[in-house]
């Protein structure tokens, strides 16, 4: 049942975290000068984003869940286990960020979703 | 992304450390974690000493460094490469950290993972293959 805890925070909150980065990285506009005062500059900008921040805050939450599950299961259960991160990713995507989920990346995610199946039948 | 053999060199080196370094920064990281030990009830004083424990353990450093190394060639790779290209290059790891597991922790690893761990690198590889932008550009 903890497993189940762990797993949920690190797919939730990791993939949570990632479309709070995405969307304070499409605020700050894309990166065409790569000189590292631009770079610096650009940091900067991400930083001053509210969501680059909860995006922060809720990747912390995933890898220390990340750290928690680790040290219950074996590695080459956990590590396959998170790929489930796909599928919240093109739900998050379609939902918040509002991005078109075409049918060959559903099938994709299908996919992934009866591998992720497969690995947690070979729990032991 | 320009057609050369340099690039193409480059590319191919950057996506070898992205594939070896994620699966040996979990490696590192269940290997400190297993010196580490659970939490076995949820009182203050209990996570603040795993907390400890956590941030003592060389191997969790270790792997921190190399999930840090992965992260750096994949922001370095994605400045030239299409992500829709780095992307499926990834679903690799998850075979990587099986292998890496079972040579490097001894963990068992019965042909079912293995099945499951080949169709989600299929699933992920379908996925890096659809189009990596469908939305307008702001």
């Amino acid at each position: 049942m903890l497993e189940l805890f762990f797993l949920f925070m690190i797919i939730a909150a990791g993939t949570g975290g990632e479309l709070c980065v995405s969307h304070a990285m499409k605020a700050v506009g894309e990166v065409h000068d790569f000189r590292p005062s631009e770079l610096v500059r650009f940091v900067l900008r991400a930083i001053r984003v509210g969501w680059m921040w909860i995006g922060i805050a809720m990747m912390t939450v995933a890898f220390f869940s990340l750290l928690a599950m680790l040290s219950i299961e074996n590695v080459s259960f956990v590590v396959p286990v998170t790929a489930l991160s796909y599928a919240a990713g093109a739900i998050g995507a379609m939902l918040f960020l509002h991005e078109r989920i075409s049918r060959q990346r559903w099938l994709g995610v299908v996919i992934v979703c009866a591998g992720v199946t497969l690995v947690w039948l070979s729990r032991r | 992304m320009k057609d050369s053999p340099g690039l193409h060199l480059k590319t191919y080196i950057l996506i070898l450390f992205m594939v070896l370094f994620a699966p040996l920064g979990n490696v590192l990281l269940s290997k400190g974690m297993k010196g580490v030990g659970s939490a076995n009830n949820w009182e203050l004083g209990d996570l603040l000493h795993i907390l400890v424990s956590v941030l003592s353990s060389g191997y969790i450093w270790m792997g921190i460094a190399c999930l840090l190394a992965f992260f750096v060639a994949y922001m370095l790779v994605l400045t030239w490469a299409d992500y829709s290209y780095v992307q499926p290059a990834s679903s690799f790891s998850y075979a990587v950290v099986a292998v890496l597991s079972y040579f490097l922790l001894g963990e068992a690893v019965p042909p079912l993972r293995w099945a499951g761990i080949l169709v989600i690198c299929v699933g992920v590889f379908i996925v890096g293959h659809t189009h990596p932008r469908t939305t307008e550009k702001a």
